[in-house]
């Protein structure tokens, strides 16, 4: 009885000890200059999107939006600390504080962008995606009426966990769920022969087949379980450091559609300079309008992430492209005018 | 004098204690309100929505989440309490195995406590579930009729069945703590004056007897306390379950955490579930250590 009367009292302490001073509101924008540091959280093990290289940088589209927020808020892609996460920690790791922006294949959902939810606030899609079906091709299995009864791995904490019960629930189709935390145990529960299937997004499956013995034995089923818009996020309540971050890929994408790229972006601005015509490049690059100090940042924002990183094209190409090692069909992620969804908003 | 000075200092000492909960207790309401993370607990009437490989009790995705926390508890609490129970055997097995005067046994038995005791828990459970368990490919690999059949979806006797993430944490646990509980048993023995031992040999009690009756009464003593925080790190261990891909509780908070967003009144939940169950084990063991003191009387 003692000790549990000491063990309530103590128990305060260690809840207690978690929290840190109170601070007044201010938004991360300024933290961020002041430290002259962006924390970005990735995933890090995703070929693709964000994995770590032997020469020990991160790379891939993911790692490209934390260069371009970097680029646009201190003026050097280079100015960013990565802190690798798992799917359960990511969004805890917004909230307290720890990292400054999410860029980690997030699913936009609602529940995550609410603030009776998560809290969070999603930038655009930098990635749409969907869930899919990974199977061995000598298990003969092609739907998911013939994954009745079997197990599945999937990885836990993820959107793909309820999906995939989704999708079984609604045509009654019974099966076992073999729960991992990350996507290397998954894998590894799979290739064992846990699981008669894998289920992840469509580009996760893709990269981790990429890295299989012989990716050719393996095939991704046709069925699309979900829509799986991946956007980075942040703190929900900061609205000047989710305009950043909203304006920082817009401009990506907006550079694509007027074609700048990283080696036109001097001719381009020379252009502007020079042509008082040019009224909507000029805004954009931020020779006319003062856009950039709007959103907290300086006027030529547009052009220091171009110049890092190039357009949402060159990195895409460079890597999920055709020559990468990861390749994946561009599809709904061309632009608007080309088929795909990816659309900004104007600069005005 | 002296006690009027410690009676003050030791009501300051209080008040500084009870300022500290005050201030440190304000600052996370405060924090939380702030990251508007304020505490709600609606979310445990709604339906789950995930479905759970193993339960002990019927469950669907359409129960709700405290139903689901309530299975991820059976869970643990059915792994917790095997382990208990094999890793005690396999300990005592050990521990008498170290104390033989047999050399290879005794090698034998040190060369295991070295092993298990010198490599981490995580690795070891990964070891036997991807290495050992899922190793076995084939299905008829380990099959004998009817009656028994292991494969890397599990073991199956009869009709009762376990899948390899149970039989992998349960097979991990025990061997982990077995090698810490043969040691705190083996100090215990070890703690029995020698004489004691000379004595029961040369009144001619054999040696089971001896062992039995006059050594081991008066090691219990030695051994309890050592024994139950080993018990109580078992419990605690159990939540590595998730490296293995076993529906504990805290794999099912950390599924629960990510759907609700409600990561502060999940930890708390674990928290106090765990918190009740080591009261709880600790006072079985006080109670055991009692009637032994008792019995030594």
């Amino acid at each position: 009885m003692r000790r549990l009367i000491c063990g309530i009292i103590f128990l305060p302490f260690l809840l207690t000890s978690c929290a840190t001073f109170n601070q007044n509101n201010y938004s991360r924008l300024d933290l961020i200059q002041k430290r002259n540091e962006l924390r970005c959280g990735v995933s890090g093990k995703i070929p693709g999107f964000s994995f770590l290289q032997t020469s020990g940088r991160y790379e891939g589209l993911d790692v490209d939006i934390c260069k371009a927020f970097a680029a646009a808020i201190l003026g050097d892609p280079e100015k960013v600390d990565y802190r690798p996460l798992t799917a359960a920690e990511r969004f805890t790791a917004i909230k307290t504080g720890e990292i400054d922006i999410l860029s980690r294949n997030t699913t936009f959902t609602l529940s995550r962008d609410s603030s009776e939810g998560n809290g969070l606030a999603f930038g655009p899609v930098v990635f749409h995606d969907g869930q899919g079906l990974m199977v061995k091709n000598i298990s003969g299995i092609n739907s998911i009426e013939d994954l009745s009864n079997k197990s599945i791995c999937v990885g836990s904490g993820t959107t793909t966990e309820q999906n995939i019960n989704d999708a079984f629930e609604s045509e009654s189709i019974p099966y076992i769920p073999i729960k991992y935390q990350d996507l290397n145990q998954v894998v590894a529960g799979y290739l064992q022969g846990r699981c008669s299937a894998m289920t992840s997004d469509r580009s996760q499956l893709a990269a981790a087949r990429s890295g299989f013995n012989n990716p050719k034995d393996h095939t991704i089923l046709d069925i699309v379980l979900s829509k799986e818009p991946l956007a980075p996020a942040s703190e929900g309540s900061d609205q000047k450091l989710s305009d950043v971050i909203r304006w920082t890929i817009f401009a990506l994408i907006s550079a694509e559609e007027q074609g700048i790229t990283k080696s036109n972006i001097d001719e381009k601005l020379e252009l502007a300079i020079n042509n008082p015509r040019l009224k909507p490049l000029r805004r954009f690059l931020g020779v006319d309008g003062g856009l950039g100090e709007k959103i907290g940042l300086s006027n030529d924002f547009v052009i220091k992430v171009i110049k890092s990183t190039g357009n949402y094209g060159e990195i895409y190409k460079r890597h999920l492209g055709k020559n990468s090692k990861v390749p994946i069909q561009r599809g709904l992620n061309q632009l608007y005018n080309k088929g795909g969804l990816h659309i900004s908003p104007p600069f005005n | 004098m002296d006690k009027r000075r410690k009676f003050f200092v030791q009501t300051i000492f209080l008040f500084v204690i009870i300022f500290l909960i005050i201030i440190l207790l304000n600052n996370l309401i405060i924090n939380i309100s702030r990251t508007g993370l304020g505490f709600n607990f609606n979310w445990l009437s709604k339906p789950a929505s995930f479905s759970i490989a193993e339960h002990s009790l019927p469950y669907n995705p359409s129960n709700s989440y405290s139903w689901a926390l309530f299975i991820g508890w059976l869970n643990s609490l059915k792994v917790i309490f095997f382990s208990l129970i094999l890793s005690s055997l396999l300990g005592t097995i050990l521990a008498f195995a170290r104390a033989s005067n047999n050399l290879l046994i005794r090698i034998i038995s040190s060369g295991y406590i070295t092993v298990i005791r010198q490599t981490p828990l995580l690795l070891q459970l990964m070891f036997w579930y991807f290495i050992g368990f899922l190793g076995l490919k084939d299905n008829t690999k380990f099959a004998v009729y009817d009656f028994f059949n292991m494969s890397n979806q599990g073991i199956k006797f009869y009709s009762f069945e376990i899948s390899s993430e149970f039989a992998a944490l349960l097979f991990g646990l025990s061997v982990f703590s077995s090698a810490f509980i043969a040691e705190v048993i083996r100090g215990g023995i070890f703690s029995v004056p020698n004489g004691q031992w000379e004595a029961f040999r040369s009144l001619g009690i054999s040696e089971k007897k001896g062992l039995l009756s006059i050594i081991i009464p008066q090691a219990l003593p030695a051994i309890i306390p050592g024994l139950t925080s080993q018990y109580l790190n078992l419990a605690k261990n159990s939540t590595l379950a998730i490296a293995v891909g076993y529906s504990d509780i805290y794999a099912i908070n950390d599924t629960i955490i990510n759907q609700t967003g409600r990561a502060i009144e999940c930890f708390l939940i674990l928290l106090i579930s765990f918190f009740f169950l080591n009261m709880l084990i600790t006072n079985i063991m006080e109670i055991i250590n009692s009637l032994v003191m008792n019995f030594k009387k």
